[in-house]
């Protein structure tokens, strides 16, 4: 049992590492917002704990935790989304457009 | 691999299974956590191409969504009015955080966002412990032991390191004798603890001790780092969150959150080892070596008399006005000065004059890891002008200006040639390769470092004192008469 946990936290990291190593330098900031959205699913277990009715001090602790954790699942992809919106989409001449016309397929020389 | 990784999670979601089989709402609610990880993967690797970044992270979200509504079927959840209440509070506090945070209030932003999931993944550890009322198996208490140890400790870290950033607490290193000393006894003993405990699990006394002494490391590890080092300490603490959450889906027996903790947690640790290289100092140096007390007797002597050139802003005005390549190098004084909007505006007059204006971007300039981007970003800068430290490095000598804008130890010198400095072996920007170079800067006071900068003393360098914003607003005006 535990071994098959240890099998998903070493796959997944492995995974985690080679995907993030390509995020450019760009989105560094965005990355750790992203992460930190992603990280919020303590919600999970935070829920069980605030539901399962296993004494006062349990759920109060679960409560506690579960607002923690939706504070980092709300604000984490709100603030990322409003990051990477940023990012998104550029005008000639320098300018990133906000919501009006992206240019097409300007490159770096 | 990809598939092999996303399939464990079924198997070893017995756990919550209350036999040996596994009955199909249990098998329902691996699914959406199955479903999860993998939006959550294909999210972050959306953030490998900046155009397509915002829907993946939008799927992500759609990934914690189905998380938890798979979770709310779970068969332990009897009560929902506590759940609800935590879910619209944190909603009503995360909603305008998310919103209304300036992107010029990021780095403790996302620093204290690390305490929010340190502090539920510590105190579902602190729960499952008191609920085992015989006290934990080995194996659990191993894992709760390392949850609340990384989340106790990036509790307090992370509140000290949004205290820095946001100025209540001092930015600069506070150390006393004996501190690494007195750190490494406690680490000891907490560690100490840690052992003992999975030995003998049955020591709530013990166990609260190692809480409350993981908090307290928390503080002490903070303390002694200065505000130029807190972009490795941000991700740091952001890697902790990460091993916190994966060491709550040990203790819990929950795959997602092994997932989503051990990206989290590699996500974090790449980001500090590359903020340290890009420092050339090692992860110990930069925790336990505050480096704002180096000697700087030497350097000062050798640059002796040397005077620095002074220009006016229409000097640097006529120059910038018949540039045909300009590069602007940002530093953690635009962000203090919050002059990326006059950045932007001077950079338009100049491209309308023909000439061409890029931005070059050192990994550890600011306070967090990709601080320039966002603030630039935000301004309305494109992110195709802005240029990494090894793709702009070698086209400094075909720039006819370059404007350094709050950076200091970034664009040193010394960093190459003095092995004396405590920057030296530092990958640096080459502006001194450029045509001329203009700095804007307060004062000539040295660099956090406390390095002096000999690129100051440069035959091509010239300063414009003053606050960066007022200079940058005459820039503007004065570029348009020329």
């Amino acid at each position: 049992m535990a071994i098959t946990l240890l099998f998903v936290f070493v796959l997944a990291a492995f995974v985690g590492y080679f995907v993030i190593t390509k995020v450019p330098p760009l989105l560094h900031t965005p990355l750790m917002s992203a992460t930190n959205a992603i990280s919020g699913i303590s919600l999970v277990g935070s829920l069980v704990l605030a539901g399962a009715d296993r004494g006062t001090l349990a759920t109060l602790l679960g409560f506690i935790a579960v607002t923690a954790a939706t504070i980092n699942v709300v604000g984490g992809f709100l603030i990322t989304d409003r990051m990477l919106k940023m990012f998104k989409q550029r005008l000639p001449g320098g300018q990133a457009g906000g919501s009006e016309v992206a240019a097409p397929g300007q490159e770096k020389p | 691999m990809l598939a092999l990784l996303l399939q464990l999670p079924e198997t070893a979601g017995h756990a919550a299974a209350p036999g040996p089989g596994m009955g199909l709402r249990d098998v329902g609610i691996q699914l959406t956590y199955l479903a999860a990880g993998v939006l959550f993967i294909l999210g972050l690797y959306s953030l490998t191409k900046p155009a397509r970044a915002q829907r993946g992270m939008q799927l992500a979200a759609l990934g914690m969504l189905l998380a938890v509504i798979g979770t709310l079927l779970h068969q332990h959840i009897v009560r929902f009015e506590w759940i609800i209440g935590g879910l619209l509070l944190g909603t009503a506090i995360g909603y305008p955080l998310g919103m209304f945070v300036p992107m010029t209030a990021m780095p403790q932003r996302i620093a204290i966002s690390h305490m929010f999931g340190a502090l539920a993944a510590t105190l579902v550890g602190v729960a499952e412990y008191q609920l085992h009322a015989a006290g934990p198996s080995h194996a659990t208490m191993a894992a709760l032991g390392f949850e609340v140890m990384f989340g106790a400790l990036t509790i307090t870290g992370s509140f000290m390191a949004f205290g820095k950033l946001q100025g209540f607490i001092t930015g600069t290193p506070i150390t006393w004798r004996g501190q690494n000393a007195i750190n490494l006894t406690l680490f000891a003993a907490t560690f100490g603890i840690f052992a003992y405990l999975i030995v003998s699990p049955d020591h709530p006394v013990l166990f609260y001790a190692m809480v409350v002494m993981s908090l307290a490391i928390g503080v002490l590890m903070v303390l002694p780092i200065g505000g130029a080092d807190m972009p490795v300490v941000v991700s740091l603490l952001n890697s902790y969150a990460g091993l916190a959450a994966a060491a709550t889906g040990f203790a819990i027996g929950n795959t997602v959150l092994i997932v989503c903790g051990a990206l989290d947690g590699a996500s974090g640790f790449l980001l500090s080892v590359l903020m340290s290289k890009a420092m050339n100092r090692s992860f110990g140096n930069v925790l336990f070596g505050a480096f704002g007390a180096a000697p700087t007797g030497a350097a000062a002597a050798e640059i002796g008399d040397r005077q620095v050139r002074s220009v006016t802003a229409e000097d640097v005005a006529v120059q910038l006005a018949y540039a045909r390549e300009v590069i602007v190098v940002p530093g953690y004084g635009m962000a203090v000065a919050q002059c990326q909007h006059q950045v932007r505006e001077l950079a338009s007059q100049v491209e309308k004059r023909g000439g061409t204006v890029k931005y070059a971007i050192h990994p550890v300039a600011g306070r967090m890891p990709g601080h320039m981007n966002v603030l630039l970003a935000e301004a309305n800068v494109a992110y195709d002008r802005l240029y990494d430290l090894e793709e702009i490095n070698d086209q400094f000598e075909q720039a006819d200006v370059v404007l350094v804008i709050g950076a200091n130890d970034v664009v040193n010198p010394a960093a190459k040639s003095d092995p004396a400095s405590p920057i030296y072996g530092m990958p640096i920007l080459n502006v001194d390769a450029a045509q001329s170079i203009v700095v804007l800067k307060r004062s000539m006071a040295a660099g956090y470092s406390g390095v002096e900068n000999e690129l100051f003393y440069h035959d091509r360098c010239a300063m414009l004192f003053g606050d960066a914003k007022s200079s940058l607003q005459q820039l503007i005006t004065d570029i348009k008469e020329v």
